[in-house]
Order: structure tokens, then C-alpha cells, then sequence
């Protein structure tokens, strides 16, 4: 149930003693300079993590300078006007606190959890280098290692991410989503100091971010602090908007074999481009998320009857689907075969069940048990605050709005089964989909 | 994402908590102890459940077993089977999580107040009248089987593997507690039944639970949820010593970024000088950016993405391990370095300043990782595991503000010792020299 847990913000209460939603717990609004501000409250223990977004991931950066998205999120902990390089996370650490950051395709986030106290420090110094950080030649040079090193650990020594990273590329021809958030090797290494603040001029500005700050706080408390010190910098205007380039319509199946020494279990992965969440219209996505609940989501799942408890064909089978997305995703489907049994009788009996499924149809007891565990996600939720700004956060930053993301538990609510199937035909579509073997050296395992 | 954390490592006594935290102790009608926070706010409950031993009490030539029977609790019980078990979870919208380690055996569970009773029936089943049915066996064990074979072909787990045995050899910490291809494929179902009958009993039972339940409610509950279990297990293995020589052991595997597992003798948990030693590691190598570790090898020299060390305290022994990765040609600079910082702090200790600010970090980050039931749950059978008395928390920060300058430096004299420190490296590590025979 990770992925529809991940997908949650709050739902229809369960019963009367649910008097309050995750939803309640949030506060919305934006700062005159265009900053959109998300305040989850949760007044249990004095803790408060503060975190940034910047709508910039790596599917914006400029061709040829792939993994500069990551690489400046590395240099913002380097030296601004006021701090010293290396300051910013001292004196988080002085003051009891843990910051780090992440970036993916479509955001950067920076954040802090710290006593709930200290919640203005975090802000000025996150303000601050919003605006003014001041790199020499030797950060450069420094930390450029130090995503080579973050790549060689990521991807360089597991063949499942080389493997991993192939599929993408392969899945999108004309779209950024294809190559990797952490960048390929080549580009890495001549990432510049103009690279690196060429894209900090152009996407850090303030109505470019949207601030989250969850625990023990007042929504106004956090809006005059968030006015004291985002709300001074000035927006800006060049801010452009988000233009990607869109997928062709895709009308060739792609087959890939990938081949590494290092590989000890060999298998079957498939991905299809598939619908993400779209502002306003979200039921295609609803409907995917249960889909991959019930062919792949653990035990009781559909694959996991065929192939693991009617036939012993695989020892794993899963599917997956990230809806939060800014554009096109993937629905992603592995296999995992067993002893004996060959990459192409794996590949056979994964495409049989799924064509059974297509037959078969939605259990109506398995939705069921789905949408129970949908609602019962409202009361879980409400135990981890930081989790629900995480939804606010990556959501508003891959296209969606507030109204949205609070109508995403509805919106899987009224999901029904011709609704999976309906989404299910869409979905499956071998024109868009790519189909890759995981394998040993010297061949397939037959 | 900046940092990476690979050292999850047990630094149980640093587990903070916020000073309002109110524990109460639970006897039960039938004489079960837990420990409890009441938290009606949200109409769930945590709990966790562990027995002390672990996978370590796997019999002669059975390794791995406990291992196998811990993934089999949730595969079938009573009178449902592995999917009928995993259905009526689900339709409770229920978690629980059955997991292992060298020490413990944990049970995590999670539910709502609505289904409660009939949660508790399905768990209890489940660590009472498993069915470890042959089918399921066979299938699970496949499962384990194809993660060790993955990990004879990765890097950290060679290293974390040729480490162990160095350290512990024939003790059951010197092995990976999944077993080997061998000892797996031989298991019987007996040996699933004794491995069930060797760890889940009454004895080495340490329960927590948080939130919307009174004591009553909860003493009920561990009668009906545990009442049934055997009140003895199997034999505890005897206490060991990390016996790992100074040195490096180099092993070649074909891959760009070696991989380095590196330690030395630990320090008990229940030693006066743990909290000394423990602002002494947050120095050298455990914080996350601050560390002279992190400064030296990934500041200002970009040798790699995060190089940690950790105090390793387990019930039957103690070491003190760390980690980096490098490219090969790199790794050897990486490890000179880490050997110059635990041969410098061993000299001179830490400065006041350095002291004044992992003071300031452990104290102040106290309260940050009680967020959740779950989370608070767990860290009360820590508590319980490690003897802390249940008031501990408000006398905790009192504790690491009471270490000494001198206190530091004395500890880092006798704990440190840089001859003694074993690099196991996986790679092609470039100018790197193995000295031991293997």
C-alpha cells in the first residue's frame, strides 16, 4: 500500500470519531512576491521542520548540462554574503537540527527539522541563499567530485540503476524525463560555475518556490515571519514558464537488453508511458493508482496469484505507478523469475496474466479492501505531519493546485472498476512501451 | 539528495525524547509488562513487540532459519492461509511488519481503534499458530535465496560480510543472518518450527505501545495478544570479543567506486564512559555534514559522497565501524585520511568548541525523532532492552551535558586505536595493499 499511502492527502471521514482530517490540519496562501506557503500543524511534540521548494528539477535544465539541477543544490550549502561555506548546516546542527535537500525531475527542496523555536533562524538563512551565494573555483572543483562520487555510489555500482537508467532513456525520445536527475557521467564532468548559477539566476526567486513549514506552529505566526524574510526579495519578472519539450506520439515497441558481470539475478522489467495527475483532471491517474495496486501491490495482488501462488513461474512480481508528475510518466511492471525458468518464459507468463487481467476484470472485494485502506490513511495520516507536507510540496510543484491535492482522496474514492479496466486498455499499449532484460554476461539464463 | 545515510547504526542510548513524553508502565492480569503512552488524539494505536536474541539463536548448522521463519509470520495462520492471512490485514486496513536482526526479533503493528479486537486476533495469530505450510516455505525461501545470491555480487554486502567474519568469526555475529545458499536450500520445516520456538517466547519479551488506549484496555490486549507464548526460548549464544587485526583486507571485484568497511574494538552500552564516547563519535565521524571525517575526506578533498562511523554496541559484543566509498583510484587517499583523524583525535581529543556543539546537537535534537506512534513505540522498547529505567528521559540531556573536555580526551586515548583499525575494501582499489593472508 506504499504507493496509494504516498499518494494521500486526507479522505471522507471513517466514523464519528474521526472529528478532524489531515485537511484541517493545513493552512494555505501566498506571499505578495507570489511565494505560496503550505502550513500542516501538529501540536504534539515542539518540532518543526521548515522546508523550501523550488519548482526547478532536473527536466528544466539546459541540454548538455545534464545533473546541474543537483549539482546546485549540492553548492547552496556553500558560502552566501553572510555565511561562511559549510555555516548554514553548522549552526542547524548547533542548534539541535538536521537539514539536507533532494532533487528530482520536476523540484529541488531544501528543509530543516528543528526544535519549533528556532523556526525564524531556519527562514532567514534559507532566504538568504535564495538570493546571494557567493562560489569560488575550489567549490567547484570540490563538489564536482562529490557528485561523481554520489554517481559512482548511486548508479556506476549497480547494474539494476545503469539497467534502470537505459529504460528511461529509451522510454522518452523527446522529453527530459529520459535522462537521469543525477546526470550522465560525460556532462557531469564539465559542469561550470556558469552552469551552476546560470540556472540559480534563472529558477531561484520567490515566485518560483512554495515554503512548507509543518509541526508546532500558528499558520499566522508563520506568515508574518514568512513576510519578514521571503517576503522582502523581490520576485522575478524573467521567471519563465515551464516549456518542455512534449513526447511525439510514440508508435515503435522498444525491446533492450542490458548486460553487466555484476548481475547475480537476472529479470524482466516493462514500462509504459502512461497519464500522471493533471490539474483538474486526475481520474485517469486515480484509476492507475489502484491498477498498480491490484496487478502488483504485494501478497494478495493479481500477478502475484499468477505467477507465485498458481504457477511458480517468478519469486517476484511487482507493478508501479508515481502519479505526481509534471509530465507523462510510466506505469512499470517487473518480473523476477525463478530458477529454471528463462527470461522469455518469464516475459510470456507476464504478458498472459496481464492479458487474463484484461478478462478477468477488477475483483470488486479487492477494491474494496483497497478503498477501506484509503480511508483509514485520513487517521494514519494525521500521525506524521511531515509526511502530508511532502504530498503539499511535491504536488504543487509537478502542476497541480491545493484544490487539487485536496481532492485527490475523493477523487480514488469514486474510482470504479470499468474505470481501472477503462484505464487499464490506455495504459497497456505495447506502441509505448519499452521491454528490458536485466542480464548476466553472457546471456540469457536458459 | 546531499547525504546519503548508510549508517543506520545502533546508537541505541542517543535515542532522544522529549521531556513531556509520559510513560507508564502496563502489567497485565497475566503478568506481561509493557510500556505505554496514551495518545487518544488520533483513533489508532502502535505497538511493538520484540524478543531479545534474534537471529543470533540460530542452531548449529541452521543459519538462516530464523531468518526464514520470521518472513513465513505473515504467510499463513490458524485457519487462513498465506493470501486469506494477507486479505483480512488488509480488510482491517491493519499493518504489521515482522522483521530481524543479530538481537531481536520485532513485531511492528499498527491499527485502528474501530477494528481493534480483531486486529489483535489476525497478529496474535500470526506469531502464535503460524502454519509455515510447505508451499510457503518453498516460495519464501526462494525469495531469501535470491537475495543472497544478489548479494555475493555486491559490493557493501561482500564487504559487510568479510567484515563480520574477520571481527566475529564462528559467533553467530561473524555471519549474515540470511545463511548461505546451502545452509537455506537444507532447511526443513522442523527447523522453521524450532526456530519459531527458540525466539517468540515470554522470557526475552519487551513490548511498547502508543496511543488510543488505556492501560486496562492494553493489559487486556498483551494477555490475549502474547498470553500463549512459551514461557522459555532455545540457548543464548555466549558473549564474544571483536577480534579483528589491524590491516586491510582487499578483495577484488570489478567495479568502479570501491567500497570500505572499516573498524575497531567498541565500547559497551552500559559503560560510564558510552556518553563520552559517544559526543566523541558525533565529532569524528558521526554527524551528518560536521564531522572531521566528513570534512576532511569529502570538503575539502571531494574523495567521496559520505564517509560515517558509528558506535556498534550489541548485547554480546562491541565494535566501532565506519564506512566510505571512492573511485578506485581514490579509496587509498580516503583511507589514509580516515587513519590520520583517529590517529589525531587519539592524541589530542576534541576541542572545547567541537565539544560545545555536539553537545548542543544531541540535547537539541532530542525531541526531533519522537514523531509519531510508531517511532515512540520503538524507542521504548529500546529503553526497556538496554535496562534504562523508565524515567530516563528527563535525566538524559543531564547526562551528555555532564561529560568533561578531559572526559573526551581520556576516552579517545583509550578507545581509539589507529594500529588496530581493519579497512576490508572491495574494488580495484589502486595502491591499496592487502596484509592479511586470505
Amino acid at each position: 500500500m506504499t504507493l496509494l499511502r504516498a499518494a494521500l492527502t486526507s479522505l471522507a471521514l471513517l466514523t464519528p470519531v474521526a472529528a478532524t482530517s489531515a485537511e484541517d490540519q493545513v493552512t494555505t496562501f501566498t506571499l505578495d512576491n507570489g511565494m505560496q506557503v503550505v502550513v500542516v500543524e501538529d501540536h504534539r511534540a515542539p518540532v518543526v521542520q521548515h522546508m523550501l521548494w523550488y519548482r526547478a528539477g532536473s527536466a528544466d535544465e539546459p541540454k548538455g548540462s545534464s545533473g546541474v539541477a543537483h549539482f546546485l543544490e549540492h553548492l547552496l550549502f556553500k558560502a552566501t554574503d553572510k555565511m561562511e561555506a559549510g555555516e548554514f548546516s553548522s549552526v542547524v546542527a548547533a542548534n539541535g537540527g538536521r537539514d539536507n535537500a533532494f532533487t528530482s525531475y520536476d523540484y529541488t527542496a531544501y528543509y530543516q527539522r528543528v526544535a519549533a523555536d528556532r523556526l525564524e533562524l531556519m527562514m532567514s538563512m534559507e532566504a538568504d541563499r535564495m538570493r546571494n551565494i557567493r562560489l569560488t573555483e575550489k567549490n567547484i572543483e570540490t563538489e564536482r567530485d562529490v557528485i561523481i562520487e554520489e554517481r559512482n555510489q548511486r548508479t556506476e555500482n549497480s547494474p539494476r540503476a545503469l539497467f534502470s537508467e537505459q529504460m528511461n532513456a529509451v522510454q522518452y525520445h523527446n522529453h527530459r524525463y529520459g535522462v537521469p536527475i543525477i546526470g550522465w557521467m560525460h556532462e557531469m564532468e564539465t559542469l561550470d560555475m556558469d552552469d551552476a548559477l546560470s540556472f540559480y539566476e534563472i529558477y531561484y526567486s520567490p515566485n518560483n518556490t512554495i515554503l512548507v513549514v509543518s509541526g508546532d506552529v500558528e499558520p499566522e505566526d508563520v506568515r508574518t515571519l514568512a513576510e519578514k524574510h521571503y517576503g522582502v526579495i523581490p520576485a522575478n519578472p524573467d521567471l519563465p514558464t515551464r516549456l518542455r519539450t512534449e513526447e511525439p506520439p510514440q508508435t515503435a515497441e522498444r525491446r533492450l537488453m542490458f548486460r553487466d558481470p555484476r548481475v547475480s539475478q537476472e529479470y524482466v522489467a516493462r514500462s509504459y508511458l502512461a497519464q500522471e495527475r493533471d490539474a483538474g483532471a486526475q481520474q485517469e491517474a486515480a484509476a492507475l493508482t489502484f491498477l498498480s495496486e491490484i496487478l502488483g501491490g504485494g501478497t494478495t495482488s493479481y500477478l502475484t496469484e499468477k505467477l507465485q501462488f498458481d504457477t511458480q513461474t517468478v519469486v517476484f512480481s511487482g507493478a508501479f505507478y508515481r502519479g505526481t508528475s509534471l509530465d507523462d510518466t510510466t506505469f512499470d511492471v517487473i518480473v523476477v523469475p525463478s530458477p529454471g525458468v528463462s527470461l522469455q518464459e518469464a516475459e510470456d507468463a507476464m504478458n498472459a496474466a496481464l492479458d487474463q487481467f484484461m478478462i478477468d476484470g477488477v475483483d470488486p472485494e479487492q477494491l474494496e479492501r483497497l478503498k477501506m485502506q484509503l480511508r483509514a490513511e485520513q487517521i494514519y495520516a494525521r500521525d506524521n505531519v511531515d509526511g502530508i507536507a511532502q504530498r503539499y510540496g511535491s504536488g504543487l510543484t509537478s502542476g497541480l493546485t491545493v484544490e487539487d491535492i485536496q481532492a485527490w482522496p475523493d477523487v480514488l474514492d469514486a474510482v470504479t472498476g470499468e474505470d481501472i479496466m477503462a484505464a487499464a486498455k490506455r495504459v497497456f499499449n505495447r506502441e509505448a512501451s519499452v521491454t528490458g532484460w536485466l542480464m548476466k554476461e553472457e546471456g540469457a539464463n536458459q | 539528495m546531499r547525504v546519503l545515510s548508510i549508517l543506520v547504526a545502533a546508537m541505541l542510548l542517543a535515542l532522544p525524547a522529549r521531556a513531556e513524553v509520559k510513560i507508564e508502565e502496563v502489567v497485565s492480569p497475566g503478568g506481561i509488562t509493557a510500556w505505554l503512552v496514551q495518545e487518544p488524539s488520533i483513533p489508532f494505536m502502535a505497538l511493538e513487540v520484540r524478543f531479545r536474541g534474534g537471529a543470533s539463536l540460530d542452531r548449529d548448522g541452521k543459519r538462516g532459519a530464523i531468518n526464514l521463519m520470521t518472513g513465513l509470520l505473515e504467510e499463513g495462520a490458524g485457519d487462513l492461509d498465506s493470501r486469506g492471512f494477507s486479505k483480512a490485514v488488509e480488510g482491517l486496513a491493519a499493518s504489521f511488519g515482522y522483521s530481524v536482526g543479530p538481537d531481536r526479533l520485532s513485531v511492528s503493528g499498527r491499527f485502528l481503534t474501530e477494528n481493534r479486537d480483531e486486529a489483535i486476533a489476525l497478529l496474535r495469530a500470526s506469531l502464535i499458530e503460524p502454519r509455515f505450510d510447505q508451499a510457503d516455505i518453498d516460495r519464501v525461501r526462494e525469495q531469501v535465496l535470491t537475495g543472497i545470491r544478489s548479494g555475493l555480487k555486491d559490493p557493501d554486502t561482500i564487504a559487510d560480510a568479510a567484515f563480520a567474519e574477520l571481527s566475529y568469526g564462528d559467533h553467530p555475529y561473524g555471519s549474515n543472518l540470511d545463511g548461505t545458499l546451502d545452509s537455506v536450500a537444507a532447511l526443513t520445516r522442523d527447523d522453521i518450527v524450532n526456530a519459531h520456538g527458540d525466539v517468540l517466547n515470554k522470557e526475552r519479551l519487551y513490548v511498547g505501545a502508543v496511543g488510543d488506549i488505556t492501560p486496562e484496555e492494553l493489559g487486556t490486549l498483551l494477555d490475549t495478544l502474547l498470553g500463549d507464548l512459551p514461557q522459555k526460548g532455545g540457548t543464548m549464544p555466549g558473549r564474544t570479543d571483536m577480534m579483528a587485526p589491524g590491516g586491510v583486507t582487499v578483495i577484488d571485484f570489478n567495479t568502479p567506486q570501491s567500497v570500505a568497511v572499516f573498524g575497531q574494538k567498541g565500547i559497551k552500552q552500559s559503560d560510564p564512559d558510552f556518553f563520552a564516547a559517544t559526543l566523541l563519535n558525533q565529532i569524528l565521524g558521526g554527524g551528518s555534514f560536521e564531522s572531521r571525517l566528513m570534512e576532511e575526506v569529502r570538503e575539502k578533498r571531494g574523495l567521496t559522497y559520505g564517509v560515517y562511523s558509528a558506535l556498534a554496541p550489541r548485547d554480546l559484543a562491541e565494535s566501532y565501524v565506519g564506512r566510505v566509498a571512492s573511485a578506485n583510484e581514490r579509496i587509498g587517499e580516503a583511507i589514509d585520511v580516515i587513519r590520520d583523524e583517529w590517529v589525531k583525535a587519539a592524541e589530542n581529543g576534541v576541542t572545547a568548541e567541537e565539544l560545545k556543539n555536539a553537545k548542543t546537537y544531541m540535547t537539541g535534537a532530542y525531541p526531533l525523532r519522537f514523531d509519531g506512534n510508531g517511532p515512540i513505540a520503538k524507542i521504548m522498547v529500546g529503553m526497556q532492552m538496554i535496562g534504562l529505567p523508565i524515567d530516563y528521559i528527563a535525566t538524559r540531556n543531564d547526562k551528555v551535558e555532564a561529560v568533561t573536555l578531559e572526559d573526551v580526551k581520556r576516552v579517545a586515548a583509550e578507545l581509539l586505536k589507529p594500529e588496530s583499525l581493519h579497512f576490508v575494501v572491495v574494488g580495484k582499489p589502486v595502491g591499496v595493499e592487502n596484509t592479511t593472508d586470505n
